[in-house]
């Protein structure tokens, strides 16, 4: 009988599941890729993501169109993102700081815009939302067909992020840049390459990933938005990062394990174990600490978090 | 001959100096022209001027004839005019072909195409000389390849002018030897060369035409073929310098340092020492040469009681000092100069007078009771500023506003005032202007003469040769040979720094 229990909890469903779950995190983690790349280290991923899910409700609701939503989610991380690099890039303030700033922010700002806009309410709003487009022909494969091609269309521009930013990172002249950048900045400059302004670009790119995640929870997943919705879900990208080595597709492969930590422990709960809740939702987190512990890394970009001066001092 | 680039008036000011002062040069082009003068004369910035990344307060370019104005090192690589910098500027990661490529233009392209860079590097390499493996990652490369990604970079961006900022300073002299081949060649073939550097052997070595710069002004320009190291070496620093310096011969003392089959992991946990055994006796200079990186700075880490002792034993008169910390080693009267007097050898922002009791405030007299006994600490620094000649406002200036040679002459002060019986003296001179350099060896020379035992870890083969009575050659972690210095032959010595063992280097 446990068995059993065991083995159904990794049916086609589960898997179904990891990805659903990783997806979001795959989002913010690919963003969080391209920005340490460049040598920033971005740990206010998850108020973006906390904008992303806002204000794509907010767009949804304000043009009746999900896609409409997502979009001007994605405009507002882009705005967190370059505000972020303002912060980072230009005034060169402390990156751990200002991203841990930005956290407490993003929850903060959200829920107090979220009671200004919608008002206290027993129901939350509810807006047009993603639906699961099977994918002709691939969701018939036997097995996989529905685990991968069954989903809302976001999750099929996740599959794309992941391909066009690989061949973006190691494949273009600018993706090439961005990594040197990221490396030894100085070297960059002298060959011409203008450092702060590749920056900027990162950060513009990680703050609309990272906001596409956060409004994939509240525009395909709960088809609302809930305070401090995105729930820790910007740390996993983080270490999703680290995991992956700052390689996109290892870096989806380490979200695939977190959000397959997700499914695990939901399913449990389901089961109705006799396992406190909280214990259950800490898992995915202790799975978390345990793998980054395990595969520590010292692959990272040289120059990450670490602000870059025009030098102009005698030799 | 026709002039590739010419500087008019160039004058730049930084907060505090005039770095160049109305400097005029004309370069002709296909030839080797020397930028020649002391650290601080000037020569670097007014390159940095022209590679574009400074710009200057008044005066003109010319490049070609044509006035231009140059506003950064990418505008500059569009004009012609390359520059590699004593620091060189690759990405260690990157593979010697996306070094090269990330230099490249996009020219609408998004897509890098590496299989034609690599392609461009091999033909390149075949026709100029310049061999490298493309496929090689840069960290994976020796200094001297690097320098040749360098000139390969610059090469392949059409640069027709290449400045060379000190490019020997990270080379043996036998890739220096090969360098200058390959400089030659590429000058034969039209393509001018602005060679920054200090060192007279090189200038007379390689250059067509030489400019002197002393204090940001231009002293002269002048053909090499017309002029004597003694002419250029006081055009240099406006004064008759001695460039050898009177040696008693040593009065030995006992065995008072010994290093015993020591191996010790450097910071990336890779063996950098491996069974090392020497041994120092009172009053003489055992003179460590080696390329940078060799595992000079774990040797002097691990007699400092810096990084553990995987292996062996390193004793102290007599005692082993294996498993001591740092303080007690200290205590046993051992001093040291540390390689970067800036990370380790001085607190920048801490005054003179509290720099200068760093090692000694919990010791009488500057400790009374726990507490810090200011009168004493103030009567200390100015006894040392006047005994160490130390060019500052007061005891209060903050070290990190004072010039190299001050700074280092702090950390001297303080080292030698202690009075040890051991002096580890690693890079002493780095930096320094010659005035500075002198004193220093000078120092050297004096605490030997008093009967301490001086190790001196040098990347200058010629502050080796001159100062010390034995001389060990260090080479991957491991010493080379021993010779003493009235045996040392300089090409020799060349050969153990790349690799070559004594026996062999000899037969």
């Amino acid at each position: 009988m446990e068995l059993e229990a065991i083995l159904s909890l990794f049916s086609q469903e589960f898997f179904y599941s990891t990805i659903r779950m990783a997806a979001p995190i795959v989002m913010a983690a690919i963003g969080e890729v391209i920005m340490e790349r460049a040598g920033i280290l971005n740990l206010g991923i998850e108020s973006m993501m906390m904008f992303g899910a806002f204000f794509g409700v907010v767009g949804a609701a304000t043009f009746g169109n999900a896609w409409m939503g997502m979009l001007t989610g994605i405009l507002a991380g882009a705005i967190a993102g370059a505000l972020f690099g303002f912060i980072v890039i230009t005034l060169r303030a402390n990156q751990s700081v200002t991203g841990t700033a930005f956290n407490i922010i993003g929850y903060g700002l959200t829920t107090f815009l979220a009671r200004v806009f919608w008002g206290i309410r027993s129901e939350p709003l509810k807006v047009s939302q993603f639906v699961d487009v099977p994918l002709p022909f691939l969701s018939d494969i036997p097995f996989l067909g529905y685990i991968l091609f069954d989903h809302d269309p976001t999750v099929y521009i996740a599959y794309i992020v992941v391909i066009v930013s690989t061949i973006f990172l190691f494949r273009t002249i600018w993706g090439l840049r961005i990594r040197a950048i990221g490396e030894h900045p100085r070297a960059a400059e002298t060959i011409g390459i203008n450092v702060f302004r590749y920056r900027y670009v990162a950060a513009l790119i990680a703050g609309g990933l990272a906001a596409f995640g956060g409004a994939m929870l509240s525009l395909a997943q709960l088809d609302m938005f809930v305070d401090r919705m995105s729930g820790g879900r910007g740390f996993f990208a983080l270490a999703a990062v680290i995991l992956g080595r700052w390689n996109p597709i290892g870096v989806a492969l380490g979200c695939l394990l977190f959000g397959a930590g997700n499914a695990v422990q939901m399913r449990i709960q389901a089961f109705g174990l006799k396992i406190a809740p909280d214990l259950l939702i800490a898992f995915p987190f202790a799975l978390t600490l345990l793998v980054v512990i395990v595969f520590r890394s010292t692959a990272n970009p040289k120059a990450l978090a670490k602000p870059y001066e025009k030098e102009a001092t005698i030799e | 001959m026709p002039s590739a680039v010419r500087m008019e008036n160039i004058t730049k000011r930084f907060p505090g100096v005039l770095a160049n002062d109305h400097v005029s040069v004309e370069i002709a082009r296909g030839e080797i022209h020397a930028l020649l003068g002391e650290n601080g004369a000037g020569k670097t910035t007014l390159m940095n001027i022209l590679y574009g990344l400074y710009r200057p307060d008044a005066g003109k370019i010319f490049i070609n004839d044509q006035p231009v104005t140059i506003s950064s090192p990418l505008d500059a690589i569009s004009k012609g005019v390359g520059m590699i910098h004593q620091h060189f500027m690759l990405i260690p990661v990157f593979t010697v072909t996306e070094n090269v490529a990330l230099g490249e233009e996009a020219q609408g392209n998004p897509f890098v195409d590496l299989e034609l860079t690599r392609k461009r590097i091999l033909d390149l390499s075949k026709a100029t000389g310049l061999h490298i493996d493309p496929d090689a990652r840069v960290e994976q490369l020796s200094v001297g390849d690097q320098q040749r990604v360098e000139i390969i970079k610059a090469l392949l961006r059409g640069v027709n002018v290449l400045i060379m900022d000190e490019p020997t300073s990270v080379l043996t002299p036998q890739e220096a030897d090969e360098l200058f081949v390959v400089l030659r060649k590429l000058a034969e073939e039209g393509k001018t060369i602005i060679f920054i550097t200090h060192k007279l052997r090189e200038v007379m070595a390689i250059s067509d035409r030489i400019t002197v710069l002393r204090d940001g002004k231009v002293v002269n320009t002048v053909n090499t073929r017309e002029i004597d190291r003694d002419s250029l070496a006081n055009m240099m620093v406006g004064r008759k310098i001695f460039l050898s310096f009177e040696r008693k011969a040593a009065r030995l003392g006992e065995q008072i340092l010994e290093l015993r089959n020591v191996r010790a992991v450097n910071d990336r946990g890779l063996l950098a020492l491996k069974d090392i055994s020497l041994s120092m006796r009172a009053g003489e200079i055992l003179g460590v040469a080696g390329v940078d990186g060799n595992g000079q700075s774990e040797l002097a880490d691990v007699i400092m009681g810096l990084r553990p002792v995987t292996h062996g034993d390193v004793i102290v008169k007599g005692r082993s000092v294996v498993h001591k910390d740092t303080a007690y080693i200290i205590k046993q009267g051992i001093s040291a100069i540390p390689f970067s007097r800036h990370e380790e050898g001085l607190v920048l922002t801490f005054s003179v007078k509290d720099n200068l009791i760093l090692k000694e405030f919990y010791n009488p007299p500057f400790n009374k009771g726990g507490f810090l006994d200011f009168k004493v600490i103030q009567d200390n620094a100015l006894q040392r500023i006047k005994e160490y000649d130390i060019r500052t406002t007061g005891p209060e200036a903050k070290v990190g506003n004072m010039s190299g040679g001050n700074q280092q002459k702090v950390v001297l002060a303080r080292e030698l005032s202690r009075k040890p019986d051991i002096l580890i003296a690693c890079q002493p001179t780095h930096g320094l202007d010659i005035g500075a350099t002198e004193y220093v060896r000078q120092q050297l020379l004096n605490q030997r003469d008093n009967g301490i035992s001086v190790m001196l870890i040098s990347t200058e083969l010629e502050e080796i040769l001159s100062l010390s009575d034995r001389i060990i050659v260090m080479y991957e972690g491991q010493i080379m040979g021993e010779v003493p210095v009235e045996q040392a032959d300089l090409q020799e010595i060349g050969k153990m720094m790349l690799g070559v063992r004594m026996e062999t280097a000899k037969a």
